[in-house]
């Protein structure tokens, strides 16, 4: 897409003062990096990074049969959330494939808020649409709608401190997945989502986005004296690489299932029929016939995304990667990739081979997270 | 953006200092590159290469990169010295984060380099 034509967030004009390098993302104009990839990931873990997320869809769900619908719509159970709670859950087609994958905020009764891929907006619009059913009761607002709000990710150890200084109060209890409306420095209609994709502490800011502007301004002046630093893209792939989260359209896509991908624990059958189910309680009561697995070098090299994985002996193609790259939080190289449900390829402490470059490399299953905060 | 008078440089953005041989990635470079992780070489001191050839590939946090050889001739030395701080690539590209020495099979090669003025033109442009 040419610069002309990609999509802007309200944060635009500060990344371009930030010295953001800009990078067509989804057909949207977004920081790739400012300083450095390394040192952007090393703030996050370290003090508090800041991430523009505004190209995120984001959709409102409202309705007598909106949690009915939702229900159907998602693996994950939102009948268990309380108001202001939230869940993450893919999103499945009835064949078990993943459409994509979101996190669901609870405002009300029937009354819910979906953040979804940039990439997915249309896509995931639509499916949605096709499946309210005839007479349900269900208003579903277009992702675009969403971007009333910048969305903005304050991630580390000191984002609690920032923000609740922005917020003039104390944020420390504020649960994991719980949203909570706030004025920060003075901008009245923010919410603050204690959720994240970097695996560290930190919120998910919902700012009008009239007012994202200032926020930045306000964010970084406050975040000064605990070296808050502007992240890109690059630096949120490697930070939820670390964390081994899957990434929409990498690790998990429509030819992928949930079991497979290791997000288990969010398909929840007994809350009744929902796209998918049969598959995905198939998988789970069986073994599914692939996983994804993590896996570091033993030999030097930096394996990356769709090189080829053989067996220990590098006869047999297993599989490929669906991520990879360098760990700045482990100063190794680490991947993610599917390889057949066998206790000698899936096991941690297995040892297969990458192809990088015609040369077969020895890499190791390891146990995921790779890095636990 | 730093590109020193006295060397040659090619369009992949690669540096020459003619006298000694030595070959390094521009500031340019290192900067598109971002945190370079690690430096592989494909071609091994005392083998003879051709211009145009993969000599090393460079591998940052972001993506990878090949390094060809300028010119042909015998490689002399690789910096092995990057495998324990590939970084140096990206805060020294002129000095310590050197990357091969090449001894050219001709030294008319040279001719075929493009001066800093030329590189600094295709960089900005």
């Amino acid at each position: 897409m040419s610069e002309n034509t990609r999509r802007r967030t309200p944060l635009y004009d500060c990344h371009v003062a930030a010295k953001g390098r800009m990078v067509d993302f989804a057909g949207w104009d977004l920081p790739v990096q400012y300083e450095g990839v390394k040192a952007e990931h090393l703030a996050v873990r370290e003090h508090v990074g800041v991430f523009d997320v505004s190209h995120m869809g984001r959709m409102e769900l409202t309705g007598a049969d909106a949690e009915a619908a939702l229900q159907r719509w998602i693996t994950n159970d939102v009948s268990v959330l309380a108001e202001g709670e939230a869940c993450y859950s893919p999103i499945c087609y009835p064949e078990g494939g993943i459409v994509d994958d979101g996190i669901f905020y609870r405002r009300g009764d029937n009354d819910f808020l979906i953040v979804i891929n940039g990439a997915n907006r249309e896509k995931d619009y639509k499916w949605f649409c096709d499946n309210i059913r005839e007479g349900e009761d269900v208003t579903l607002t277009h992702p675009d709608a969403g971007d009333k709000w910048a969305l903005l990710a304050v991630q580390g150890p000191k984002a609690r401190g920032v923000l609740g200084r922005m917020a003039g109060q104390d944020l420390t209890d504020v649960p994991k997945n719980r949203l909570v409306e706030a004025t920060l420095s003075g901008i009245d209609g923010c919410m603050l989502a204690c959720t994240g994709y970097t695996g560290e502490d930190g919120f998910e800011v919902f700012v009008p986005a009239d007012r994202a502007v200032d926020f930045w301004n306000a964010l970084f002046e406050e975040g000064a004296q605990d070296q808050i630093m502007a992240c890109g893209l690059g630096a949120r792939d490697t930070l939820r690489m670390e964390m081994r989260y899957p990434l929409y359209g990498n690790d998990i896509d429509e030819t992928t299932t949930p079991i497979e991908a290791g997000l288990s624990w969010t398909v929840k059958p007994k809350k009744g029929d929902f796209n998918g189910r049969d598959v995905l309680v198939e998988q789970m009561e069986s073994k599914p016939p692939r996983r994804l697995v993590g896996i570091e070098m033993i030999d030097r090299g930096v394996p990356r995304s769709h090189y080829k994985l053989f067996s220990a002996d590098g006869s047999e193609e297993i599989g490929e990667l669906t991520s990879g790259g360098f760990a700045p939080s482990l100063g190794k190289s680490i991947g993610i990739g599917y390889v057949p449900a066998k206790p000698h390829f899936a096991k941690p402490g297995s040892e297969l081979k990458v192809e990088i470059r015609n040369k077969k490399l020895s890499v190791r299953v390891v146990k995921t997270p790779f890095y636990r905060p | 953006m730093n590109i020193p008078a006295e060397l040659k440089y090619t369009k992949e953005h690669e540096w020459i200092k003619v006298d000694s041989g030595t070959i390094g990635i521009t500031d340019f470079a290192q900067d598109q590159l971002g945190d370079v992780v690690f430096i592989e070489y494909t071609a091994e001191p005392g083998e003879e290469v051709e211009a145009g050839q993969v000599i090393a590939t460079i591998e940052s946090v972001k993506t990878v990169s090949d390094i060809y050889a300028p010119m042909s001739g015998k490689i002399v030395s690789v910096n092995t010295s990057l495998d324990a701080s590939p970084e140096t690539v990206n805060s020294d590209p002129y000095g310590e984060g050197w990357l091969v020495n090449i001894e050219a099979s001709d030294a008319s090669q040279f001719e075929g380099l493009l001066t800093a003025d030329t590189y600094k033109t295709q960089v900005e442009s």
